[in-house]
């Protein structure tokens, strides 16, 4: 499903990357620890976590993530969204706490394996 | 100076070097004693992330200079948390590195996202570049990470709790019992406005402020006080536990 029609059926708030919510995502990874994804994301995963510092931006390119889903309406810091913009990182934000978040985008067939 | 005679330093017990990946490369041995001399900072510790290769630079850059260097590291502990390891000589720092070196996460630095990671001489020349991925975790759980400092001789010291990453607070919630720390930091930015009194489980802990500087300009940005005699890391240990009319001069946390 593409990450366009994810921000619609999900409502997310698009904050950054919105030149790459044509990618096609069909994996998830939900961490709050940034060695933890970076041990264990991998390549096109949409991210749903509760972190809002900039490294965030880092580990997403580094692993080369397809974008991040931020929960429970916390917004992306001023050099979060700086750098999100820079590296056109999608960055999202949704209301809903992560295990919602998680459910929702089961549902929609996303996986977690 | 006598043994007994005390007097009053300021110290800044939280600085990066080059070495670590987020600081300014301008953070090198001889410009961070010049710093810290031009502060009047009498006592500085070297606190890299997950690495001490550049502390027994600092050490050697500050020979003559009256600015007492305490070899450090700042580890990242499996739940994400840092916790400074100050040790009274190179040796105890390097032997700290060696546990964190083996159970460091896996992968390699990328520099072009994270920095370079420049291991420097006593001159600021280029000794070499680390590979390693000191951003990452070890897996060295809080509890044994301070086990093992203070097998080493050393002071473990949860680094910035006010902050709303990487502190033991924001990581765990609250600062466990029995956690056997020597002191807590208190850093520059207190994001939450933490009030010192108010912290879960951090009663009667000593709090000591720092810059944890990852550029010039911040070093001694947030300083703390001290009453002791030398500045060494067994007087620091005095000082920290209010002990033989030593003390900081700030404050304890109480609840």
């Amino acid at each position: 499903m593409k990450l366009s029609e994810i921000v619609q059926r999900l409502n997310l708030e698009v904050k950054t990357g919105a030149g790459r919510l044509d990618e096609n995502i069909t994996r998830g990874y939900a961490s709050d620890l940034l060695s933890d994804v970076i041990a264990h994301g991998r390549e096109k995963d949409l991210w749903i976590t509760l972190q809002t510092h900039q490294n965030i931006v880092a580990v997403a390119l580094m692993k080369s993530l397809a974008g991040i889903v931020l929960v429970n309406g916390r917004q992306p810091e001023e050099d979060t969204l700086r750098k999100g913009e820079a590296e056109t990182v999608p960055i999202l934000v949704s209301t809903m706490p992560a295990f919602e978040v998680v459910g929702r985008l089961f549902e929609l067939g996303i996986s977690g394996r | 100076m006598g043994k007994h005679t005390l007097q009053v330093i300021t110290a800044d017990l939280h600085i990066h070097t080059c070495l670590s990946p987020c600081a300014t490369l301008d953070m090198t041995p001889m410009k961070i004693v010049r710093e810290a001399r031009a502060k009047h900072l009498a006592m500085i510790a070297i606190t890299d992330h997950n690495s001490a290769e550049n502390a027994g630079a600092v050490i050697k850059a500050a020979r003559d200079t009256g600015v007492v260097v305490i070899p450090g590291i700042e580890v990242t502990t499996y739940e994400e948390t840092h916790l400074l390891g100050l040790f009274e000589g190179i040796d105890g720092a390097l032997s700290m590195q060696a546990l964190v070196y083996g159970r460091l996460q896996p992968g390699e630095n990328d520099e072009d996202l994270f920095g370079l990671q420049v291991i420097s001489n006593e001159m600021d020349e280029v000794e070499g570049i680390s590979k390693r991925l000191l951003i990452g975790a070890t897996d060295l759980r809080l509890h044994e990470a301070v086990g093992e400092i203070h097998l080493r001789g050393g002071l473990a010291v949860a680094a910035h709790i006010d902050r709303e990453r990487f502190s033991v607070v924001s990581q765990l919630g609250f600062i466990p019992h029995n956690l056997a720390l020597d002191a807590v930091e208190i850093s520059r930015a207190t994001e939450r406005g933490l009030d010192p009194a108010h912290v879960e489980g951090g009663a009667g802990l000593p709090v000591i402020t720092a810059s944890d500087a990852h550029s010039v300009e911040e070093i001694g940005a947030h300083p703390v006080r001290f009453r002791l005699g030398r500045p060494d890391l067994g007087e620091l240990r005095l000082a920290l536990a209010g002990a033989e009319g030593r003390g900081i001069l700030y404050g304890t946390l109480s609840v």
